[in-house]
């Protein structure tokens, strides 16, 4: 006779297949955190921004260049924060791409692995020190020392946007150099040995050859630095000064959007006054200009990406 | 007589000129990186110098330049830092074991997450204390301005990061070792548990190292939630007010009396020593524990 074989799971396996389905959804759980995280702060932004607009005219707030949203009366012209942030991050990019592009070509193309041991580690330190240590910075030695000896336009007080640009500048540069150097080390070495076969040399290869190959991880670089001087709060807000005003001379001083948001945020506004609200208003504007930014980033990445095999 | 052709590229005036340029360009690029880092930090060290002692960490904060000192908020950036650690890190390395393990790339919630992850380390910092404040200091949770409340904040902020640093350290655990558990009859969680983790761990902890210690020097989204207030003593629970280090700097340097700079410059020496000190853990133990499969 023939034994019945059940092909049922033993108890023992059902019981592992339901630790494995628990786990599973566990871990899936703390993925969902991080989407979570992202609905919150859109919920967070939208809800005070919205009631914020039913108490001030939209058209006056995109289109107005006075912003005195603290004072009696208030303005609320986000031109002239807008503007502040434009300054701040421009001259942060002059400084970073140059500066970040030229570290990057050294230590892919030129450096040797002994120099890009010891050079790499500090660029990593530079990447690392906070916020608040580089607002210093500007408020203490840039800004007295360079741009107030330097700045050839108009009087230089205690603050200004330029010295807040210039270490913002000094602030993203890591992050140039280090995606950029990414970006030109994954360009395969044979397009190099073919470029030397014919006669290029290591400036012309750097230029000609590796730059346009790793052109889109290069423009990603950027981009995702461009959102974070935009974005940055503590230099701006220690540097820049908080008199939000609408200038052609980055030697005065100004405000930010990131900036006015701390500047309020520390004055711990009444929860519901216009006050408050505008901290989400001039936030939810700030957070769809750098989510812009990275989307384009990612998106530059992938599109232009030249795979090679 | 033939001599042999030179095969280095040749050299004439006009590639000479560039050559000397695109070196100019290169070595502006590193020497003023360099130079800055440098200049930053003798900066602080002579600013700081008179005030770099040990009463700089017995004293408390205080109105008086020469009496202040950063006791609270060492204790302050401790609490916040470890707390953060304790929430973000099981987050993120669970939500990086899924992604990697046990997501289906052809699902679209996955790629949503994956996308997300991307966009949300790259929100400015400032935005998280706005959610904070809406949600967590103030309105539902209504916590007020307590360890907690700097935590949650801090730990949505560095919990992208962790998830992509995990990412990268799981990833680098060669597929061989988890076929080779799934052959011998293992579920997919215990390859995870005891094959891919223990492989993956060095990894891990140097990169969430690296992003916790992030969490230390970050200030401005503690700003938006009233840390920059005088605290006078330690904190003594997750409900208890605090001070951090960067939120004391900060209030020194923004500090109408000018006496209050060198305090500010030695409360950074110290800020960074701490963050130094931290980097060269996690580089050390990169060195120890690199496996190359």
């Amino acid at each position: 006779m023939i034994p019945e074989i059940s092909l049922q799971p033993s108890v023992g396996v059902r019981r592992r297949m339901l630790v494995e389905r628990v786990i599973k959804g566990v871990l899936a759980a703390m993925a969902g955190v991080t989407v979570v995280t992202s609905v919150l702060i859109v919920v967070a932004l939208v809800r005070p921004a919205i009631s914020f607009f039913g108490d001030v005219n939209f058209l006056e707030f995109i289109g107005g260049v006075d912003w005195k949203p603290l004072f009696k009366p208030p303005h609320f012209g986000v031109w002239s924060i807008f503007v502040g942030s434009l300054w701040v991050g421009s001259i942060a990019l002059v400084v970073a791409i140059p500066l970040g592009l030229g570290a990057a070509f050294f230590l892919s193309e030129y450096a040797s692995p002994r120099v890009r041991s010891i050079v790499k580690p500090v660029l990593e330190v530079l990447a690392g020190i906070p916020t608040v240590v580089f607002g210093f910075f500007a408020l203490n030695f840039v800004n007295p020392n360079l741009v107030a000896k330097l700045w050839p336009v108009g009087d230089v007080g205690t603050y200004s946007v330029l010295a807040a640009g210039l270490v913002t500048g000094i602030m993203i540069l890591p992050t140039v150099a280090s995606l950029a150097e990414d970006a030109m080390a994954s360009v395969p070495d044979a397009l190099r040995q073919g470029a030397y076969a014919l006669g290029s040399n290591r400036r012309e290869v750097s230029t000609s050859v590796v730059f346009p190959a790793a052109l889109s991880g290069i423009v990603a670089a950027v981009v995702l630095a461009a959102s974070r001087a935009i974005g940055e709060t503590t230099i701006a807000l220690l540097a820049a000064g908080s008199k939000a005003q609408l200038s052609g001379n980055p030697g005065e001083e100004g405000q930010t959007m990131a900036g006015f948001i701390g500047f309020a945020g520390i004055g711990d506004q009444a929860t519901g006054s216009t006050g408050y609200q505008s901290i989400f208003a001039v936030g939810a504007l700030l957070f769809v200009v750098t989510m812009l930014l990275n989307i384009a980033s990612i998106r530059v990445v992938r599109r232009f990406r030249e795979v090679y095999e | 007589m033939t001599s042999l052709p030179s095969l280095r590229a040749e050299k004439t005036p006009s590639r000479s000129a560039k050559d000397l340029v695109f070196r100019i360009f290169m070595f502006a690029g590193i020497g003023i990186a360099l130079g800055s880092l440098a200049t930053l930090l003798a900066n602080v060290i002579i600013e700081g110098a008179p005030r770099l002692n040990l009463d700089l960490v017995t004293s408390m904060p205080s109105a008086r330049p020469r009496r202040a000192g950063i006791q609270s908020a060492i204790f302050g950036s401790l609490w916040v830092v470890l707390t953060t650690a304790a929430i973000s890190l099981p987050t993120g390395i669970g939500a990086a074991i899924y992604l990697e393990e046990f997501a289906r790339r052809d699902r679209w919630y996955n790629r949503l997450i994956e996308l997300n992850v991307q966009n949300l380390a790259a929100v400015p910092s400032v935005v998280f204390g706005i959610l904070g404040l809406a949600f967590i200091k103030r309105g539902p949770l209504g916590l007020g301005s307590t360890v907690i409340t700097a935590s949650l904040v801090l730990s949505m902020l560095v919990l992208p990061t962790v998830v992509i640093v995990s990412r990268e350290a799981i990833r680098a655990v060669p597929d061989s070792f988890r076929q080779g558990s799934l052959a011998l009859g293992a579920t997919k969680w215990e390859t995870v548990r005891h094959q891919v983790l223990p492989n993956a761990f060095p990894g891990i902890l140097t990169g969430t190292i690296l992003s916790v210690s992030r969490a230390l020097g970050e200030s401005a989204p503690l700003l938006m939630l009233g840390a920059l207030t005088f605290i006078t003593f330690n904190p003594t629970g997750l409900d208890s007010q605090y001070t951090v280090l960067p939120i004391q700097i900060f209030s020194y340097i923004s500090s109408a009396k000018q006496e209050f700079r060198p305090l500010a410059a030695a409360s950074i020496v110290v800020l960074l020593a701490v963050l130094l000190a931290l980097n060269a853990v996690a580089i050390f133990l990169r060195n120890k524990y690199q496996k190359r499969w």
